[in-house]
């Protein structure tokens, strides 16, 4: 596998100089864009239908407590009130309760408890959205107060009250206990070790905050039984089938649609009970019903993100080759464990904590409990918690490159897998496909101006200034995935494609994923069009729509273009060797006689003898000859089961000054190089990384969904969760290598993730390093003003 | 109570509840879905629309209150078929992923740009951070308006209508 280095200088060009009408891969202005910047995108909240009601949500103010009585007649006698519905009341119809993407159980409404603050206790359908939230206020609930289990690590303690006594026989808060890797190997191998360092590193609870929060529009048809639901779901066609089964509505009488969505990063994955509220509204009212949460509702209910209290340790010789890795993690999962990971996958890819390292052995535990927190483990961009184990192998190294005065990119360059080892099965038995981690680290450190940095880092220090230079180096494991080992409640993670090749030459594809802002109905127009010929523009992209689309499971954990994409590289291909079939036909000739030119077959050595793809399809729906036994018209469908996972990497390095007054983190540069293979739209990729850096900044310097002892969120609303703008944000630096995956049909691995897994780490590296001389070996996120300043007072504090 | 406002050059005159915000307004009475809500906290600013020429988060403000003035949406930046710098730009530069904080993010620099024509990059960060884009990092939106200055009055902006699907 060789690897190109591209230079920030090469970027720029491929910037300027591009027509913007490839046929093909390179950069392409957006087809989403004209609709979007005239403020004519469709989001959930913008359908409107005739006779449309409106529900609101009534929500637990505490986090634990009994419901010991519900009264909604008052509620009920609002003149504008349509319906009232209470967990009671869905439980004598069975659907007081629904499965997560993890085989528990989720409350729609509470029945029996409420299990963190925020939970879903009734609902009211009225004919407008003030009049609903009125009545929501008429509604009178009784409580009795439980003790309510915030703090993880006291969950398993035996005095604490038990959450999930819905469970038959539960008698305490313990979920999973998993375990990856070689023990006694491990331990062994930090026998010998000169040096060992270790590090308790927490990544606290986030929230994915996508501008637009939750929303559905439920509309069941009573006369042909019918249900079509809009809603802000990543995944349309595994939501379908859940809710035929959850319902018990035949499949094929519901139809999700997942119009423009205001960005996902993973919170648009689950199913959450203000989507199956809206559809309980208007099978029993038989009007469409609209939802769309506020955004209170979205950070205190929706699925947070992290929650990984670890424990990490690393050990290795005395001249910095390091051994093994081994840590123990304390997941905290909420009141449900509602995790998006496949089936056998409890901690989702964590076993990738090994990084991007040739090492002897590792070894992790993770025992995952229940809070009275809300329920999920979703993502927020995190590759099914790659983020963590990114995070924690990232710190560690750090963290031992300080320890023995080593340099942090020259012990990562001493320790890097290399490019002929590839394909690498690492010591918890992942396969990583390629790369060329020594070469992507020297662009970064190129772009960076690396040594410079450091020497302006000394003079610094020697004035007593905190500067601080942080490296990261990322290896994601993307593309769930084969079917054989990877499944969501059972249904299998291959995506499902169909192309449509008009008889004029335009076509038609249609998407098993869904965009949220990822760019697919350019990205996906340009896959194809480098396969067949047809410029992307008079290629149509259709997604997320269940009755217009092939099965698949949706997008998220950068799997539409390692999954999808590479079914839409094979479905084109499929048309194409028909249309060779036929092209061998028209051109009287032997299909070995024919080359494919982009666009066209012609005949070898006679460019002059030739057939368009728009000639063929023509030919294909005409009245002409076709060859013996084929059938009309030109078009394919396939499902594409991918043969392992990619593995996309890259190399990042911060720069940041700490204010010793304040204790005020800036951000002052951030570099990013990213490897992801085949680069099929270079504009989008760039656009994918920096969303990732920026949301990588805030999740270092103030992300936090934080609760008190009575578990109250203190992140509740965008007041006090807060979202880097633009002046926290650099202008973000990158560059790129490219060392195609082997096994993907066109190289490409995915990007959407990598900067949000690649980057937090190198800006607490950073930080870290910044504070280095003053004794400082760690500090967690997010590393606010007060908790730098307390972290320079020598009085860290972890968070809770 | 009974409102009246020039919405995009247009008078209208809706009945609604004293307490109904512009947003809402905006969106439900009139269909102007262009304009966004993000947040109850005016944090987010999806919501900026212009009220007499002012940019306001429009889910601050009651319809009431915009009675008599003169209010303007996203939905009013291209005129007569031909796009505003701002918007060509946006598309240009990749200024936007998802496309949701986009509408507010463009009225503002609209009014950035009528009262500042060459900002620094410096002053478009200042002017877009009452506001938040969850989806891309900022700079290619500071890329996007810095295009609309320098394209500001320029003949050829009509290519846009074709951008991405021309051939």
């Amino acid at each position: 596998m060789t690897a190109t280095p591209q230079t920030r200088e090469h970027r720029q060009t491929e910037f300027e100089d591009n027509d913007q009408t490839p046929v093909g891969f390179g950069r392409m202005l957006r087809k989403e864009d004209p609709r979007l910047i005239r403020g004519r995108g469709r989001f959930v909240d913008d359908v409107q239908l005739p006779g449309m009601l409106h529900l609101a949500i009534l929500r637990a103010p505490v986090a634990h407590a009994r419901i010991v009585s519900i009264d909604i007649s008052a509620a009920q006698a609002h003149p504008k009130v349509k319906l009232v519905v209470t967990g009671a009341m869905l439980a004598e119809k069975g659907l007081a309760w629904m499965p997560t993407l993890s085989n528990d159980v989720q409350a729609v409404l509470a029945t029996d408890k409420v299990r963190f603050q925020g939970q879903e206790v009734a609902f009211v359908v009225a004919e407008d959205r003030y009049s609903a939230r009125d009545a929501l206020e008429l509604i009178d609930v009784e409580y009795d107060d439980l003790a309510p289990v915030i703090d993880a690590r006291k969950a398993l303690d035996p005095s604490m009250p038990v959450i999930r006594d819905d469970l038959e026989g539960k008698t305490d808060n313990h979920i999973f206990d998993w375990e990856t890797g070689d023990a006694e190997a491990t331990e062994a191998a930090f026998a010998r070790a000169d040096v060992v360092v270790t590090e308790d590193i927490v990544y606290p609870r986030v929230h994915p905050a996508p501008m637009e929060t939750a929303a559905a529009v439920a509309d069941y048809d009573r006369v042909d039984g019918k249900l079509t639901l809009w809603s802000t779901s990543q995944a349309p066609h595994a939501h379908r089938t859940l809710y035929a089964i959850v319902a018990g509505l035949p499949e094929h009488k519901i139809r999700v649609i997942a119009p423009d969505i205001g960005g996902g990063f993973g919170g648009k994955v689950p199913i959450y009970p203000g989507y199956v509220c809206a559809i309980v509204g208007s099978l029993l009212v038989g009007k469409p019903v609209k939802w769309a949460e506020d955004r209170s509702e979205n950070l205190t209910s929706g699925s947070f993100a992290r929650d990984y209290i670890m424990r990490g340790e690393i050990a290795a010789t005395k001249d910095g080759r390091i051994l093994a890795i081994r840590t123990n993690v304390l997941a905290d999962h909420g009141a449900f464990n509602g995790q998006a990971a496949p089936s056998k996958y409890p901690v989702g890819f964590f076993g990738v904590f090994t990084g991007s390292y040739d090492i002897e052995a590792a070894y992790a535990k993770v025992t995952a409990v229940y809070t009275n927190k809300a329920p999920g483990g979703v993502a927020y961009a995190c590759s099914f918690r790659i983020t963590e184990a990114v995070h924690l192998v990232e710190r560690l190294v750090t963290s031992l490159a300080l320890e023995m005065g080593i340099d942090q990119a020259e012990l990562r360059l001493r320790n890097f897998i290399r490019p002929e080892q590839f394909p690498y099965e690492t010591k918890t038995g992942w396969v990583y496909d390629s790369g060329d981690y020594e070469a992507t680290m020297r662009e970064s450190m190129r772009i960076a101006g690396y040594d410079e940095l450091l020497a302006e880092r000394e003079e610094k220090r020697a004035r007593g200034e905190l500067m601080g230079v942080g490296v990261s180096f990322f290896t994601e494991a993307v593309g769930a995935g084969p079917r054989k080992n990877m499944d969501i409640l059972g249904l299998g993670m291959a995506d499902g494609c169909e192309l449509r090749i008009h008889p004029t030459g335009k076509a038609v594809v249609r998407l098993s994923v869904k965009t949220q802002g990822q760019g697919h109905e350019t990205t996906f127009a340009q896959i194809v069009s480098e396969e067949i010929g047809i410029p992307p523009a008079d290629i149509e992209v259709v997604h997320g729509d269940t009755d217009n689309t092939p099965f698949g499971l949706g997008t998220y954990g950068s799997r539409s273009t390692p999954v999808s994409g590479a079914a839409a590289a094979l479905v084109a291909r499929k048309v194409r060797d028909k249309a060779q079939l036929i092209a061998s036909s028209m051109l009287e000739v032997s299909v070995a006689d024919l080359e494919w030119t982009k666009g066209a077959f012609q005949v070898k050595g006679d460019p002059s003898s030739s057939v368009t793809i728009q000639d063929i399809a023509m030919r294909a729906h005409g009245a002409g000859d076709l060859p013996e036994g084929m059938e009309g018209a030109l078009e394919a469908q396939i499902c594409y089961n991918p043969e392992n996972l990619t593995y996309p990497n890259g190399a990042y390095i911060c720069v940041v000054d700490v204010d010793k007054g304040t204790g005020e983190v800036r951000v002052r540069r951030f570099i990013a190089v990213d490897d992801c293979g085949t680069r099929i739209n270079p504009m989008i990729i760039e656009g994918q990384v920096h969303g990732g850096l920026v949301d990588g900044l805030g999740m270092a310097l103030m992300e936090f969904i934080e609760f008190d002892e009575f578990g109250n969120c203190l992140g509740g609303s965008l007041m006090d969760y807060l979202i880097p703008t633009a002046l926290e944000c650099p202008d973000w630096e990158t560059g790129h290598t490219v060392t195609p995956s082997p096994h993907h049909p066109i190289g490409a691995k995915g990007v959407g993730e990598s900067a949000t897994v690649g980057s937090p780490p190198a800006i607490v590296n950073a930080v870290v390093d910044a504070l280095h001389p003053l004794g400082i070996r760690n500090i967690d996120m997010p590393m606010t003003p007060s908790r730098v300043w307390d972290a320079i007072q020598g009085r860290p504090r972890p968070p809770v | 109570m009974q409102v009246t406002m020039t919405v995009n050059g247009d008078e209208v005159t809706r009945d609604v509840e004293p307490r109904m915000l512009l947003v809402h307004f905006l969106r439900d009475a009139l269909s102007l879905t262009g304009t966004h809500w993000g947040c109850d906290t005016s944090n987010c600013g999806t919501c900026v629309v212009w009220v007499d020429e002012q940019p306001v988060k429009s889910c601050t403000m009651l319809a009431a209150m915009a009675g008599g003035k003169r209010v303007r949406t996203v939905e009013d930046l291209e005129r007569d078929g031909v796009l505003d710098p701002v918007q060509e730009g946006f598309m240009q530069c990749h200024g936007l992923q998802c496309g949701f904080c986009t509408p507010g993010m463009m009225m503002t620099a609209r009014w950035l740009l009528d009262h500042n024509p060459d900002p620094t990059d410096g002053e478009i960060r200042e002017a877009i951070s009452g506001q938040i884009c969850r989806c891309t990092g900022y700079s290619t939106i500071v890329r996007s308006i810095r295009w609309a200055a320098t394209h500001e009055n320029a003949s050829h902006i009509e290519t846009a209508e074709t951008a991405g699907s021309s051939s």
